[in-house]
């Protein structure tokens, strides 16, 4: 007979992809959700997507938000989306991203797979209440 | 051995294939103490054994993650594979937490033959040992070679440590303190082996005397709580201070972001593994350490059935209020509560003469 309780917890990995230096945001964003009470790994700067896939698989995360501001999310995102589709970590992981994306590679980027995009100037209670009603939180 | 659910044998024959995200799974499932995790453990228990387990730790900011960064690339450049927990601590207050180490963990960053996983606290009563000890197993029975264990030195958490590793190394790092700092219960009798990292600094002269001093008065006549150090004539900052009557914690200076020293750590690491083999004193600590996960178990296990029996009664608001209103006293309410488990057990020892034979 087992008597423990599950004591379940809502993991994120927020990372920072290819060469941009701009971690406030992501900080910012870390910090939101440790204060939700999530489990927040945080990757670092300037990481290759493979890094990040590698630490989305191993991390085993409910929610993956990527920070960039760098203008390369068109190529950078796809490939971590692809990584993570090669772990079978793509179907349970709710993958946000943040930063400056134009409003033209929006449709481009949802098509790949992001359930989420917010742009500057959201507040973290809207991404937090995004992730408490979408993360699948096993 | 236990009867896996479905979705249970799957995940178990994945991880033995060597599929990382099913050993990303069973972590989670572990950690969640989701349905079945005990079945999985109990599976994944023969599968075990055969990884070197080391336990690293102390304070925050002492470059513990930077230290086991550097080690895991030494293990990797011999062609080993590594699994890295790294446990932080939980906010008291959300639950929430943010686990940093990863960040320090660059120089294998991609190698999927390194397999790093952050943990929180989760302010589990016991530390993080239960869970942590758990995904030791899993990683061992995934094939890991070596196993690194980082826990921040935070009370209790660092003498959890000693229930899950072979070798414990502790990390200081200069000016931490003075010898009374060294001198508070835990911290050298639980080292195996000690590292001054950012041994560069200018008090790292200072701290690795103390240290030694601390070590050598250990191990005089009256150490008796650690894995008995002694020999008087263990003099030397050199690894490798084995002799036949003991084992000398060795103090081992490092500089872990330029890689110096940590050649001599992983020397003095394997030293203390070899010890525990040549001395037999490895097999004592793995019987401790399974004697304590069974007491753990089952201390968690009749607690929850306490619990039942205290749900039955009404729960605990309601017996309290009792007491509180003086109508009975907590003695009586316990001793109410217990008498059916007691005469519960004393039947079952009855019906069960073979159980007193050994």
């Amino acid at each position: 007979m087992s008597t423990d309780h599950a004591q379940r917890a809502t993991r994120c990995l927020v990372a920072k992809v290819g060469l941009d230096g701009h971690d406030r945001g992501a900080h910012v964003i870390a910090r939101a959700f440790r204060d939700a009470g999530f489990e927040v790994v945080y990757s670092g700067l300037h990481r290759a997507p493979e890094e990040i896939v590698q630490a989305a698989v191993q991390e085993d995360v409910d929610v993956l938000g990527i920070s960039i501001l760098s203008g390369a999310h068109n190529t950078l995102i796809p490939k971590v989306i692809e990584g993570l589709r090669s772990y079978d970590a793509f179907e349970d992981t709710l993958i946000l991203v943040g930063g400056i994306i134009p409003e033209e590679d929006k449709p481009e980027l949802e098509e790949a797979g992001v359930d989420a995009i917010f742009g500057p100037g959201t507040s973290t209670e809207e991404t937090v209440a995004f992730v408490r009603e979408h993360a699948s939180n096993e | 051995m236990a009867e896996l659910s479905d979705a249970n044998a799957q995940l178990y024959e994945s991880l033995l294939d060597g599929d990382h995200t099913a050993l990303a799974r069973v972590i989670t499932k572990i950690e969640n103490r989701a349905p079945g995790y005990r079945d999985l453990l109990a599976a994944l228990h023969a599968e075990t054994g055969t990884a070197s387990v080391v336990g690293v730790t102390g304070s925050p900011g002492t470059g513990k993650s930077t230290l086991v960064d550097a080690l895991t690339k030494q293990y990797r450049e011999a062609g080993e594979t590594v699994g890295v927990i790294a446990v932080d601590p939980s906010s008291p207050y959300t639950g929430g937490s943010v686990l940093g180490d990863r960040i320090r963990m660059g120089s294998t960053a991609g190698d999927m033959d390194v397999f790093v996983r952050s943990m929180s606290a989760r302010g589990r009563l016991g530390g993080v040992s239960m869970a942590t000890a758990d995904a030791v197993k899993a990683l061992d029975a995934f094939g890991k070679d070596r196993i690194i264990v980082e826990t921040v030195g935070a009370g209790q958490n660092e003498v959890d440590i000693v229930e899950t590793a072979e070798t414990v190394a502790v990390v200081v790092q200069p000016g931490s303190g003075d010898d009374v700092q060294l001198l508070k219960a835990g911290i050298l009798e639980i080292g195996d082996l000690f590292v001054v990292n950012k041994a560069d600094k200018d008090e790292a002269a200072g701290t690795v005397a103390d240290l030694e001093t601390m070590i050598h008065m250990d191990a005089a006549p009256a150490a008796g709580l650690s894995a008995g150090h002694h020999g008087p004539n263990a003099t030397d900052s050199e690894p490798a201070a084995v002799d036949d009557g003991g084992w000398t914690p060795p103090v081992i200076e490092t500089v872990a972001t330029s890689g110096e020293g940590v050649d001599e750590f992983r020397t003095a690491l394997d030293d203390h593994r070899q010890y525990l083999v040549d001395s037999g004193t490895g097999e004592g600590r793995r019987r401790r350490q399974a004697e304590t996960e069974i007491r753990r178990l089952l201390r968690a296990d009749v607690g929850g059935l306490a619990e039942e029996v205290l749900d039955g009664h009404g729960g605990i608001e309601a017996v309290a209020s009792r007491v509180a209103r003086r109508e009975t006293d907590p003695y009586t309410v316990v001793g109410e509560l217990v008498d059916p488990l007691e005469s519960a057990v004393e039947e079952s020892l009855a019906t069960r003469p073979e159980a007193s034979e050994k």
